[in-house]
């Protein structure tokens, strides 16, 4: 277990070596300059002092290797566009309310979708079945934004049940982590109903049933737990598209996160904070995909980690 | 008393075998192909599927053609609801929705086939030769892969498209460039599983020539794994088009695909909800149809499935 999580780690920190490498050296090609947009106000004694200050005066290798050094100290330096703030600070300050929204919708996804699929799979072929089934498929068809500016217009601002963007109070979260979650619902729904079909024709659930169980204490006692094992591999991709979905999200909804500093710093062009996000977000998504792969080894008994001893 | 019979050789007769037909087998033997397709025609979801593409796949080439419109044309009429003239209404540019989605249609699935295409070239090339020459470089090239995947894709074409130059071909390169490893992952698994299949060496045994080999093994065994994972990108690549456009990366105006469109129309929701509602119509019904056909066709070639 330990050589597994030790080899994995090294191939985190090659992979983390390539994404910062790699959006070092794209951002040094990008067109434009953060400091475009105020050159008319700027002198040239100021433009020369906001380049020193940001070291973009030093040669290449100088510039690649700091900035090197400070993502190895979890430093990513200041915003361009507004000065004073530290892409450090935006990311602590917007990062927790990103992760309640993506737990949220986690948990709508995971929950709804587990549901879906076991009222499916114990319908097969009736009406219980096609309803989740049409659930599941519209889930899965319908872009996250699209569905998110529906809920908005029809149970925001029609109905007023929820607020329509914001987030301030309990209420006001519904609805963005029904956005974000309910295509990942749509897919568990289908893993888990196709898996627990499968699982309801072996032979353990035979025997439960000549035994004398009941079809729902198979499912619960039995068939589920197997079942879920799909799910459970599928959590490493969920993360990683729920994190990338808030993007949209929470500028739908207007969400202070961290999303929608990162979509706006890519209008704005904030090359530093583009790259500090860039870089913990790929830190957050290995770490969340290795976490996966752990637990999933935990939970089957069947599966040998490659690598690992024995 | 009874008195036996005695039978002779004389007394039988062969009663409707010919003995030079014995060898000939009575039903009418089915192709792999044609079992997939006797499979596929049977899934009604999968056909439902086919016939909105084939439908979609039309209109997307004949509506800007025949339409009195063209997609950038201002007609005069600002945000017009949907009428007989302008049949999903106009804009607030004054430009005619129902030519514009179905010009964006034809950018969306340009989109979505090119990168489809582009991860089938790269990956079948990238995955044979991983699988055929096996060993140390079997090795190496997988490793790349993996640290590949390692990298959250979506970040890598967020970062392609803000320093290239936006536009059609950017977003084509950007959804490629990670996702041909898919692709390359499967063709090499299959190569691999393939090679090391009993009924490869008794085909070799027999006399087979590489060539029988590729064309009669091969081949048809990697097919269905490699249609199926492209049948199931096209839509992945539509949905991650519409997703950059909204964020602001998409493709540049006056082109529309159906992102920006349903990113310009979200913010007219409250006044113009057509703007919105009919490019969002035309993605859900596209990726619905491409994930049905997608998964017809995998439960078609999936021989495990099969009764």
């Amino acid at each position: 277990m330990t050589k597994y999580v030790l080899h994995r780690l090294i191939h985190i920190a090659i992979a983390l070596f390539f994404i910062v490498t790699a959006t070092f050296f794209l951002m040094r090609l990008a067109p434009g300059n953060p400091f475009a947009s105020e050159q008319t106000v700027m002198t040239q004694a100021i433009q020369d002092q906001l380049n020193e200050q940001y070291g973009l005066n030093n040669p290449w290798y100088v510039q690649y290797w700091d900035y090197l050094k400070n993502v190895v100290q979890f430093n990513f330096g200041e915003s361009m566009k507004y000065r004073g703030r530290s892409t450090n600070d935006m990311i602590f300050e917007s990062f927790p309310v990103s992760l309640a929204l993506g737990g949220q919708a986690l948990l709508i996804a995971v929950g709804g979708g587990i549901l879906l699929g076991v009222v499916s799979a114990m319908n097969h072929n009736r009406a219980g079945d096609y309803i989740s089934t049409i659930i599941a498929v519209l889930g899965i068809s319908i872009p996250s934004f699209v569905l998110a500016g529906l809920l908005q217009y029809s149970l925001g601002l029609k109905l007023g049940w929820f607020p329509i963007s914001g987030w301030r109070d309990a209420a006001s979260t519904v609805l963005p982590s029904i956005a974000l979650g309910i295509s990942y619902m749509g897919n568990i729904a289908k893993m888990t109903r196709s898996s627990l079909l499968e699982q309801n024709t072996s032979e353990y659930v035979k025997l439960a049933r000549a035994k004398g169980l009941k079809r729902w204490a198979v499912v619960f006692k039995h068939s589920l737990r197997n079942a879920l094992l799909p799910v459970v591999s599928y959590l490493g991709p969920l993360t990683a598209g729920i994190l990338t979905g808030s993007f949209v999200i929470e500028n739908v909804f207007a969400i202070p996160g961290l999303g929608r500093h990162f979509v706006t710093s890519i209008n704005n062009r904030d090359y530093t904070v583009i790259m500090g996000t860039t870089v913990f977000y790929a830190i957050l998504l290995l770490f969340a995909v290795l976490i996966v792969d752990i637990l999933y080894v935990l939970i089957d008994p069947r599966i040998k980690l490659e690598g690992a001893d024995n | 008393m009874q008195e036996h019979e005695v039978l002779n050789a004389e007394d039988f007769r062969i009663v409707g075998v010919k003995e030079d037909e014995t060898d000939v087998l009575s039903e009418k033997t089915i192709s792999f192909w044609g079992e997939v397709f006797r499979t596929f025609i049977r899934n009604k979801l999968a056909i439902f599927g086919l016939i909105l593409l084939i439908i979609i796949f039309l209109m997307a080439i004949f509506v800007p053609v025949f339409s009195p419109y063209s997609f950038s044309e201002q007609t005069g009429l600002y945000n017009a609801p949907p009428s007989m003239t302008n049949w999903f209404g106009t804009d607030n540019l004054g430009r005619d929705i129902f030519v514009r989605a179905w010009y964006g249609a034809r950018i969306s699935l340009l989109i979505g086939l090119s990168a489809a295409a582009i991860d089938v070239v790269i990956g079948v090339l990238y995955g044979s030769v991983a699988g055929v020459i096996g060993g140390n470089t079997d090795n190496f090239m997988m490793r790349i892969c993996d640290i590949l995947t390692a990298i959250p894709n979506l970040l890598v074409v967020i970062m392609l498209l803000v320093v290239m130059e936006q536009g059609l071909l950017t977003m084509i390169i950007a959804l490629s460039i990670t996702g041909w490893v898919r692709m390359a992952r499967i063709v090499r698994g299959e190569v691999l599983q393939i090679k090391n299949q009993e009924y490869v060496l008794a085909a070799l045994t027999l006399g087979a020539n590489t060539n029988h080999l590729i064309f009669k093994h091969l081949i048809p065994n990697a097919m269905g794994s490699i249609i199926v994972t492209m049948t199931l990108t096209i839509p992945g690549a539509i949905f991650s088009e519409a997703f950059l456009s909204y964020i602001g990366l998409g493709v540049t105006p006056p082109t529309a695909s159906w992102g920006t469109m349903a990113s310009e129309g979200n913010e007219a929701i409250l006044t113009a909800p057509w703007r919105l509602i009919f490019p969002a119509i035309l993605i859900s019904v596209t990726i619905f149809a491409f994930n049905a056909v997608g998964d017809g066709l995998r439960d078609a070639l999936d021989p495990k499935l099969r009764k």
